[in-house]
């Protein structure tokens, strides 16, 4: 094993500079007005945002809570495929993520416009036409689209290290299908379960330009919120910082929940 | 070593004639005003920094004229271009220190703003005498620059309705911004996603001006906006020309050289200026403070107001210019048309935003985002469903630490 410290030197340099750094400005600029002076009135005036900030927690927990319904079974599919056929289907994982973020979604706002692309499938069998785009439905479907990838690779990961004669040491001694599912194979993916609710509840939770293509400007997110502090009229970063530093609290609460379950499940198992 | 330079730079010079040669259009140099020395800095390998709004100059294509390789051309100055989007990025990223830049071209309200804040270098016009000969008086002594110490003027418009014919009665168009409000054309209206904009339109709804001078005015306006939300489809900016483009709203408030591109792209479209009046904004060039070329710059701004130069950018981006030899030159059917150009009764109606004070900023900024969350049906199951999931979870981890610890306990 190699010991020497000196290795890690150029990561602890990078993440000094640019996360350590940043971090204290933040902290710095939301504790303090334009002045620079002390003040708690920065934090206390996000209060008049609360509908905000619950709006985009909400969504992003549905959000996370579909990616992860939709990536459980198909990952455990997946894990048990084929080498060959495994890559391929990953590869088809990957695809959309080649194609740069902005044009994907904005690709889905043409789908799900009224005069779009769904809309005027639907018509030819006479249904609809449907009111989809800049509704809160919307701006979800975008966050699961978007970030489904990053459920799925975490929890294909666990799930190929998962021996198949547990599985069926487990049908053995009479456990159901259901049974094998909550006794086993969650356990045994509990590590690949909460990185990939943390790789999709953080981007989820602070992302503007989905809102914006498409809940039409009107589901305004937290994102959008410390968006308008500094390209707003105001150029309030004082707000906008404290803004992104409730933003890391609330993230940190919402993983310090999976990380402990996950921790107490590897306890259990 | 001074020799070696030199030859370095004489091949960097030889390049850069070579790739714009070969990126120039086919008619070669661009008339200019004699008397003046163009040429001055050409073997200084300056680089001057061009920031702009995107789509907002004659860039060569489509066979118009490339003004910045023509200008490269015939002053041997090297030109950084780049854009920005809206003047709030483009105050963020000078008041960050974000950007070194030679020219920026922002708009009227931001120009006051950023002069008021000292960031803006005083103009030396013996360096712009074009600025003199060309630029129309109406655009001068603009309240954003009284003095007309910072800026000169490049293009202006007013924010127009555009709307779509085969959708909305031709009857309703004479409601003015009240058409915007109809609730006839539910889910078919379309805002701006800005602030000041927006805030302009509720002031002029309320017969006010578009500059709010009081926060209770803020509030007014605010609350008009609340009642338009049920109306409004999406708050959008440049998703407009899709939106309007493939039939997606039906009625919506932009400028109106944008509108005339739109109309280009899909003739259902069409423009009014609502009877109220509108917004004129100008956007004028200016030289930010801690420029590295003041005086390449000042030549820069020159050339943009060359008649055949300027005639060129209002010829490709369909703003109304405020050179007057430009205008000249221009088509009877452009010059007389009544929204680029309309007369002089309606332009009296018509205002420029102004510098808001600090605190009508702020103001005016949380009550748009309070607009723009705001909900009038309800949006009551948010907290509740909040409040279970939270419930939920913490019952889960309860239960978990419980069956542990009694694990623990065997």
């Amino acid at each position: 094993m190699i010991k020497n410290k000196s290795l890690a030197s150029p990561y602890i340099v990078w993440s000094v500079i640019f996360t350590a750094v940043p971090l204290a400005i933040v902290i710095y600029f939301a504790f303090t007005d334009k002045n620079g002076a002390f003040t708690l009135q920065n934090i206390m005036d996000i209060g008049q945002y609360t509908s905000v900030f619950v709006r985009s927690i909400v969504l992003a927990v549905i959000a996370t809570a579909i990616c992860l319904v939709l990536a459980f079974p198909l990952s455990f599919m997946l894990s048990r495929m084929r080498a060959s056929r495994q890559s391929m289907i990953l590869m088809l994982i990957m695809l959309p993520m080649w194609m740069n973020f902005l044009l994907r979604t904005y690709a889905w706002m043409t789908l799900l416009e009224r005069n779009g692309l769904i809309n005027r499938f639907l018509g030819l069998f006479g249904i609809g036409p449907f009111n989809m785009i800049n509704t809160s439905g919307a701006v979800v479907l975008g966050m699961v689209y978007n970030y489904l990838p990053y459920m799925i690779l975490p929890l294909y990961t666990i799930m190929t290290k998962i021996d198949s004669s547990v599985i069926e040491a487990a049908q053995d001694l009479g456990a159901g299908h259901f049974r094998v599912v909550t006794k086993v194979l969650i356990p045994l993916s509990m590590d690949g379960i909460t990185t990939g609710i943390t790789m999709v509840f953080v981007p989820s939770i602070s992302t503007f330009i989905i809102s914006r293509m498409l809940g039409g400007g009107s589901n305004l997110l937290i994102g959008d919120l410390i968006e308008l502090q500094f390209l707003g009229n105001s150029y309030n970063y004082n707000l906008g910082s404290a803004m992104s530093l409730m933003l890391m609290v609330i993230v940190l609460l919402c993983m310090s929940f999976t990380t402990a379950d996950g921790e107490e499940m590897e306890a259990m198992v | 070593m001074t020799d070696l330079k030199k030859r370095l730079a004489a091949v960097l010079a030889a390049t850069v004639v070579a790739a714009s040669a070969l990126t120039a259009p086919a008619f070669a140099e661009t008339e200019v005003d004699d008397g003046y020395d163009y040429t001055r800095f050409a073997d200084d390998n300056i680089t001057l920094n061009v920031y702009n709004w995107g789509e907002y100059i004659s860039d060569g294509s489509e066979g118009t004229m490339d003004v910045v390789a023509e200008f490269e051309e015939l002053t041997g100055i090297h030109v950084n271009y780049t854009t920005f989007d809206t003047n709030e990025s483009l105050y963020a990223k000078l008041k960050s220190g974000g950007g070194a830049y030679d020219v920026i071209i922002p708009s009227d309200y931001m120009i006051g703003k950023m002069a008021n804040e000292g960031m803006l270098e005083e103009l030396d016009f013996s360096n712009i005498p074009n600025y003199e000969k060309y630029i129309g008086d109406a655009y001068k002594n603009q309240s954003y620059d009284p003095e007309n110490k910072y800026s000169v003027p490049y293009m202006w418009g007013l924010v127009c309705i555009i709307y779509n014919t085969t959708m909305v009665d031709e009857g309703d168009i004479a409601s003015g911004w009240g058409l915007l409000w109809d609730e006839k054309y539910a889910g078919q209206i379309l805002m701006f996603n800005n602030s000041r904009d927006a805030f302009s339109i509720a002031g002029k709804m309320l017969g006010r001006s578009i500059n709010p001078s009081t926060v209770e005015e803020v509030e007014e306006s605010a609350e008009k906006l609340k009642q338009q939300k049920s109306v409004v489809q999406a708050y959008v900016m440049d998703e407009i020309f899709d939106k309007m483009g493939g039939g997606e709203a039906a009625i919506a408030p932009y400028y109106v050289g944008d509108g005339v591109t739109m109309i280009e792209d899909n003739p259902d479209l069409a423009m009014t200026l609502p009877a109220e009046g509108t917004n004129i904004y100008i956007d004028a060039m200016c030289i930010p403070k801690g420029a590295r070329h003041k005086e390449a710059a000042e030549m820069f701004i020159n050339f943009m107001c060359e008649t055949q130069v300027a005639l060129a950018n209002v010829e490709a981006i369909c703003y109304s210019t405020p050179h007057t030899g430009a205008l000249e030159l221009l088509d009877e059917e452009t010059r007389e048309n009544e929204f680029m150009y309309p007369e002089d009764g309606y332009l009296a109606l018509c205002e420029t935003m102004s510098v808001l004070p600090d605190e009508l900023n702020s103001a005016m900024d949380s009550a748009w985002s309070s607009v723009r969350s705001y909900d009038a049906t309800g949006n009551a199951w948010l907290m509740p469903v909040l409040l279970v999931v939270m419930l939920v979870l913490a019952a889960v981890g309860f239960v978990r630490k419980a069956i542990r610890r009694r694990k623990r306990d065997y």
